[in-house]
């Protein structure tokens, strides 16, 4: 079969991407203000269109994103979502006067946010909801506080030691558990010194844990010392005292360090079971495979491991185009979509591989600088929007095909075979582009 | 301070982009460990892609020494079946057409589903149904294969016999066993190797090399197509064939005569040192160790109380009984002990032993020669008694009997000879440490007296009797007698092309020729008499423990240049006379004169018709 053959896939990509031209000369001839405009229809058609999806989708591995067009082949609406989604955004935050700090503002925001990737849950394509959470980057370029973030690491932080831990018994109590109650107190004392600059409870409060753990860890020599109470003695007492200075001072940092710290330890005990209860096998074993819990080269650690042989086996200048022995003789599943990025690894080399990464930093590097330089915040925000969404597919996409991330299955834009993916990415970008064209005339 | 809120959001432009600039740095790394630093994804990535098949080389052919065609290869059929390709399948027609049941087939089906059993399973590789296929059921299945989809035939070499002789020098080939993979790379599990006689010998020379072919294959492990259009593969190089010295008919000859009998036939050139033919008997059909039976058929040979399996002319200690005198004139001659006039008294035995060993009727005195003809005991115990005890000569009896066996050593025994063929005994010469340690220091010739007739503690097979033969026929030296006469395209070890000289001095064969010459003319051995060829020959008698003595012959022919040198045992069968000396006749004439003459036509009835089998069997 010819590589250019319509039947086959890259024929087939070929026609996608000779589709999009059209697509980009539409979108480069409306004005700019049709997209301020019609956002807010857009994006509600949009979830029309997902909710509809929903029901009327047929089975496809168990997802139900897919509609048939025909003779057109099939379309996923979940990847018309992105820009829809970051049109809406940009429409209520160029609002007159919004300011994101407002509850009810930050609430309308993360409920814009949430709504498809809840749609997108239900149609079982949890990889491709997850790409929603890059909008947080924009709340956060918008006045969001730096705090929800670091909750979102400390989370993600937490998370991972905590299930990568888990079996080191350190006496009765085991790491995973010590590391992160431990952590939580080392980050509820950065943050009173950081937020609050009171020196003064600093002092008591960081001897007392110091003094306890040391005390501990010398009586761990002769008896068995159980740090999982200790630790939460400790986290008890550093709340109770922040309790008291934020009632004694009438200030709210104290009594929100507070509420991470319990927060934390709250949040450690429902990991468990959160990952047994509410993820599903496959979810699991992805995400203990890629914490390097599970070696499983066979089964679920199969994409992962022979995807790190591929691209492994390109060595410093690769294979050649079209020479990789691992991606030709189909050892990489999902090869031209999910895992294209192997193919790059294999057949270019790190060389090559490397040049694909800078590319990718680059355009990112300069989506941001194109969007810092919109008059309007609409231009700004819809911008920050496209490069969220980029910078999380490289992220996530790139993280699993080399086994730092767990497998999620979302496409490398304008990389990976896929008809709707390339269109959304399309639409996406090139608004953004008609947006920047336009940004003198205002 | 709106002012300064807003100018601190813009500054989150510079986090985000620095966040970005580290998930790219940290990607960049992550690549260079994998690609650049880590090499074993390279190698894993060779042995998931490139699937080597092995290119079997044809196995070297042997010929006999008359360019007669022996072993060669027959191509054999396994069933292979491919587990994912097996849909429709009419089972009972299958079995029918295969010769199994229903449940060899299920379990056959299972062991090949079996990961534990089957370690390299994969539905789409081909994987053994059923080997060595006999060509009636090739036939019948080939027919057929249209109608089991899923099933294949794969041709495959084994070995096919044109004579039913031989098998012992010839041996077999056997699927290899773990201990050969370890001591040998070039085998991998399922080879065959030779596992006896010259298949094991001459293994290196026989195998030929494997070549490779290597194969693309995906990760279903379906074959892809060749690899750079094969421009790495190797082609295989069959192994080479060789000339045997064995002549095939006179070994099926000295197969049929020793039929319902034990024991063997060595037959050497002596120019050459060229064994002519060894037979073993009793033996058996070497077809039987091939293919799907050998498993079977081996157990039951090695359940036969006859012990066929035993080469007997290599593997067989017997004592040598009065073939071994030769030795000792040759011994005593070289060492001075006796001139060929030195006379011996002989009364029926060896006075100094109390008239034991005893002795048949024969003049009195009487000298080597004479001695040798009619096998006088008393002489060569008296020849050890002046070899031994003379304190003339030798210091101690201990240093006597030290030189003694140097010659015996020199001469063939007590050590491996180094015939090409696995499994040659050494026989048995002892030391005067032995001896000190049997008789504590204290002993002479009339202790050991025994030895000076082939008897006591001397062992020796018949291989190293008929090199005896050789090297007598030769007067002084022989060559080590080997099987393969000639290699293709190779030369032959040195080993087996140079000159042995014995530590006697070869004047002093002349007189033990003419002693052998005798006891065919007028001797032990009158029944070795040929018509028209001079005949020098030497009976004996191996003294038996367990039942009726062993019957020996060994000798030469003719006179003049000799052409053959011939050792016969024949087990429990009494005197050497009465079966081995005319056994040697008609194998001599057979081979000298391509026929059994009139005259030895009833001889050969009676030999062949002869059993004489131990009767603890039924």
């Amino acid at each position: 079969m010819g590589l250019f053959d319509p039947s086959g896939r890259p024929g087939s990509q070929l026609i996608w991407i000779g589709l999009s031209v059209v697509l980009i000369f539409i979108i480069l001839m409306l004005e700019s203000d049709f997209y301020d405009v019609f956002s807010m229809v857009i994006y509600g058609a949009i979830i029309v269109l997902l909710i509809v999806t929903i029901f009327i989708a047929p089975d496809i591995k168990g997802s139900r994103s897919w509609l048939r067009l025909g003779p057109l082949g099939n379309i996923q609406p979940a990847e018309f979502t992105k820009f829809a989604t970051a049109l809406a955004l940009a429409k209520l935050m160029s609002g007159y006067g919004f300011k994101l700090t407002t509850f009810k503002n930050f609430s309308i925001s993360v409920g814009l946010i949430l709504l498809p990737m809840v749609c997108i849950i239900l149609q079982r394509e949890t990889g491709s909801a997850l790409v929603y959470l890059a909008f947080f980057l924009v709340l956060y370029r918008e006045g969001m506080s730096g705090y929800f973030i670091m909750a979102g690491v400390c989370a993600v932080l937490f998370f991972v030691i905590n299930m990568k831990y888990a079996d080191v018994p350190i006496g009765p109590n085991n790491l995973g558990d010590i590391l992160v109650l431990g952590g939580t107190q080392l980050i509820s004392l950065f943050l009173v010194e950081y937020t609050t600059k009171d020196r003064e409870a600093l002092k008591w409060l960081g001897g007392m844990t110091a003094g306890v753990y040391l005390i501990a860890w010398l009586a761990n020599f002769s008896l068995e010392v159980n740090f999982l109470y200790i630790s939460l003695i400790l986290i008890g007492i550093t709340s109770v005292v922040l309790v008291y200075l934020s009632l004694r001072t009438r200030l709210w940092p104290y009594i929100l360090i507070a509420f991470f710290a319990i927060g934390s330890v709250a949040f450690m005990y429902s990991v468990d079971y959160v990952f047994d209860e509410i993820l599903e096998p496959h979810q699991q074993i992805r995400i203990k495979v890629s914490l390097g819990l599970e070696d499983d080269p066979s089964g679920a650690g199969y994409n992962v491991n022979q995807s790190k042989i591929a691209i492994g086996s390109g060595g410093l200048t690769g294979k050649g185009f079209l020479n990789g022995t691992q991606t030709k003789l189909k050892y990489v599943p999902e090869q031209d979509t999910d895992f294209i990025f192997c193919t790059v690894g294999e057949e270019q080399g790190f060389i090559g591989a490397s040049m694909v990464l800078i590319l990718f930093c680059v355009f990112i590097l300069r989506l941001i600088i194109l969007a810092e330089r919109q008059k309007n915040s609409f231009g700004r925000v819809y911008g920050y929007g496209v490069a969220s969404v980029f910078i999380f597919h490289l992220a996530i996409n790139v993280g699993m095909v080399t086994g730092l991330t767990p497998v999620i299955g979302i496409p490398l834009p304008f990389f990976s075979y896929g008809g709707s993916a390339l269109w959304g990415f399309t639409i996406l970008l090139f608004i953004f582009l008609r947006l920047d064209a336009s940004r003198k005339e205002k | 301070m709106a002012k300064n809120s807003k100018y601190k959001l813009e500054n989150r432009r510079y986090v985000i982009g620095i966040s970005v600039v580290l998930l790219v740095v940290i990607f960049i790394i992550r690549l260079f460990c994998l690609q650049v630093i880590d090499s074993d994804y390279k190698a894993w990535a060779d042995s998931n892609a490139f699937y080597k098949k092995t290119l079997y080389p044809s196995r070297g052919m042997l010929y006999d020494r008359e360019g007669r065609l022996l072993v060669y290869n027959q191509p054999a059929y396994d069933v292979m079946v491919i587990m994912r390709e097996v849909k429709t399948l009419d089972t009972l027609d299958f079995c029918n057409t295969l010769g199994i049941t229903r449940e060899q087939f299920v379990k056959r089906m299972s062991d090949i589903r079996n990961r534990r059993l089957n370690p390299g399973y994969s539905s789409y590789v081909p994987q053994l149904f059923m080997n060595h296929l006999s060509a009636q059921d090739y036939g019948l299945l080939q027919e057929k294969l249209y109608k089991y989809p899923g099933f294949y035939i794969q041709n495959r070499t084994i070995r096919e016999y044109e004579y039913p002789n031989g098998a012992h020098v010839l041996g077999s080939i056997g699927e290899v066993n773990k201990r050969d993979i370890e001591n040998d790379s070039y085998y991998i599990q399922g080879d065959y190797s030779g596992r006896s006689g010259i298949e094991r010998s001459y293994e290196q020379v026989l195998r030929g090399e494997k070549g490779v072919e290597i194969l693309l294959r995906d990760a279903h492990g379906r074959i892809k197509g060749k690899y750079e259009n094969g421009a790495h593969d190797v082609e295989p190089v069959s192994g080479k064939s060789l000339t045997l010295a064995i002549d095939m008919e006179l070994q099926a000859y000295g197969e049929e005569l020793m039929k319902n009998k034990l024991g063997g036939i060595v037959m050497i050139e002596p120019e050459t040192g060229e064994v002519l033919c060894m037979v073993s008997a009793p033996t058996f059909d070497p077809k039987i160790l091939v293919g799907r039976q050998r498993g079977k058929n081996h157990a039951e040979l090695e359940k036969n109380p006859y012990k066929p399996l035993f080469d007997r002319p290599l593997m067989a200690c017997y004592p040598p009984g009065s073939t071994f005198k030769p030795t000792q004139g040759l011994i005593f001659l070289q060492e001075g002990a006796i001139t060929t006039q030195t006379q011996y008294t002989c009364h029926h035995g060896y006075p100094y032993g109390g008239g034991r060993p005893a002795c048949h009727g024969h003049y009195s005195p009487l000298a080597l020669q004479y001695a040798i003809a009619t096998s006088c005991n008393a002489f060569f115990c008296w020849g050890l008694r002046d070899m031994l005890d003379v304190k003339r000569r030798y210091p101690t009896v201990q240093d006597a009997f030290e030189i003694w066996k140097d010659h015996m050593v020199s001469m063939g025994y007590g050590y491996q000879l180094g015939i090409d063929l696995p499994g040659e005994k050494r026989g048995y010469i002892p030391n005067s440490k032995v001896y000190d340690k049997i008789y504590r220091g204290r002993w002479n010739s009339s202790t050991i007296r025994s030895i000076a007739i082939g008897q006591g503690e001397i062992l020796s097979t018949p291989l190293q009797i008929c090199n005896l033969a050789a090297t007598i026929a030769n007067r002084g030296y022989f060559i080590t007698p080997h099987v393969v006469k000639n290699i293709q395209d190779n030369p032959l070890d040195s080993l087996y092309t140079e000159r042995r000289y014995t530590s006697i001095d070869p004047v002093h064969y002349d007189v033990i020729v003419d002693g052998m010459r005798d006891a065919v003319l007028a001797g032990t051995c009158r029944g070795a008499t040929l018509q028209g060829i001079q005949v020098c020959g030497k009976t004996g008698t191996a003294e038996n423990p367990h039942g009726k003595d062993h019957s020996i012959f060994m000798g030469f022919a003719p006179y003049d240049k000799p052409k053959v040198a011939i050792s016969v045992f024949v087990e429990n069968a009494g005197f050497g006379a009465t079966y081995a000396v005319p056994i040697a006749k008609l194998m001599l004439e057979k081979y000298l004169k391509g026929s059994i003459s009139d005259g030895n036509k009833y001889t050969e009835e009676y030999i062949r018709n002869a059993v004489i089998l131990p009767n603890y069997v039924q």
